[in-house]
């Protein structure tokens, strides 16, 4: 098994945090809809348990939407739910994985699922545009781009993440010849 | 025009020259956000000199509906003579930066920020 980081990548720290993880297994039994409303609705619920323990601590970020914001933790879940579904190999067994952990000072994600290895070098460009250019640039002249020509996963989502949250992200490849498999895992961290 | 659903509304009243957007934008793909960017660019191309955008109620919206109105801004851009204002609560964090980043592409865009 080979690993590859990139960026800002933080690894499961201590265990003694709030702690949820929640695993979906798109199947042949639900459709593209489904599975999609299933993402808002597991953001959305994600969003109501961390807002339980914000209630009373002190807002120390000055991220331009503060994680704290109604709907913030809902849209940085919901991307990263979407983005995993969008890269999710569909002839794996794997579940989708989203886990928070809340710490004193910060709130880290990670999404865990396999991808398409055809998907792994257009993926590393990506990584290595945002983690080497202007991410404010990078996101407005996406936005000029892709109001020409869509492109799919176009990374709006995650240079949102940076750029209107001041997140900061990792990611992690686990690349097994063996099985012939690639396992991604997003990391999302938030001050608070 | 108007397109609802349970979850959203998006309307266009052109005797107030405005678009209402309601609801929670959570659609997949720029195929999904069709309809409304259709009635966006409708709206846009009725409206001689004015035209408003209110997102107060607009509770949530992913990343490709952020698209979606960037698409809009950028076509409304084109067209020089048609000003745009934009309708948000400034209470609102996600509202505010989402607007403002939409008057980065579009400098002429108005805001209201209530």
């Amino acid at each position: 098994m080979e690993t590859q980081i990139f960026g800002y990548f933080i690894e499961d720290l201590s265990e003694n945090m709030e702690y949820l993880k929640i695993g979906m297994l798109p199947s042949s039994l639900s459709t593209i809809k489904q599975s999609w409303r299933a993402n808002g609705l597991s953001a959305e619920f994600i969003a109501n348990y961390v807002q339980t323990f914000f209630i009373g601590q002190p807002q120390n970020t000055n991220a331009p939407i503060p994680i704290q914001s109604k709907q913030a933790v809902k849209y940085i879940a919901n991307e990263l739910l979407e983005n995993a579904m969008k890269f999710n190999d569909v002839t794996s067994q794997r579940f989708i994985e989203i886990s928070f952990k809340l710490y004193n000072d910060k709130l880290i994600f990670h999404v865990t699922h396999d991808i398409n290895p055809k998907n792994v070098e257009k993926l590393k460009f990506f990584l290595h545009q945002i983690a080497n250019e202007d991410p404010q640039d990078l996101y407005f002249n996406r936005m000029e781009a892709n109001a020409v020509s869509d492109e799919k996963g176009s990374g709006l989502g995650l240079l949102s993440m940076v750029c209107d949250y001041s997140a900061k992200i990792g990611w992690r490849f686990q690349i097994s010849k063996r099985y012939s498999s690639v396992t991604l895992t997003t990391m999302v961290c938030l001050n608070i | 025009m108007e397109i609802k659903t349970e979850d959203y509304s998006v309307t266009y009243d052109n005797n107030s020259d405005m678009i209402v957007c309601e609801g929670s934008l959570l659609l997949n793909s720029s195929a999904e956000y069709a309809p409304i960017l259709s009635l966006f660019n409708t709206a846009a191309e009725k409206q001689v000199k004015l035209l408003t955008l209110d997102v107060r109620k607009l509770e949530f919206l992913n990343s490709s509906g952020i698209n979606t109105f960037t698409k809009f801004v950028v076509n409304v851009r084109k067209k020089q003579v048609l000003q745009l204002t934009a309708i948000g609560y400034g209470e609102i964090p996600w509202q505010v930066r989402f607007l403002k980043n939409l008057q980065r592409l579009m400098p002429t865009l108005v805001l209201k920020l209530e």
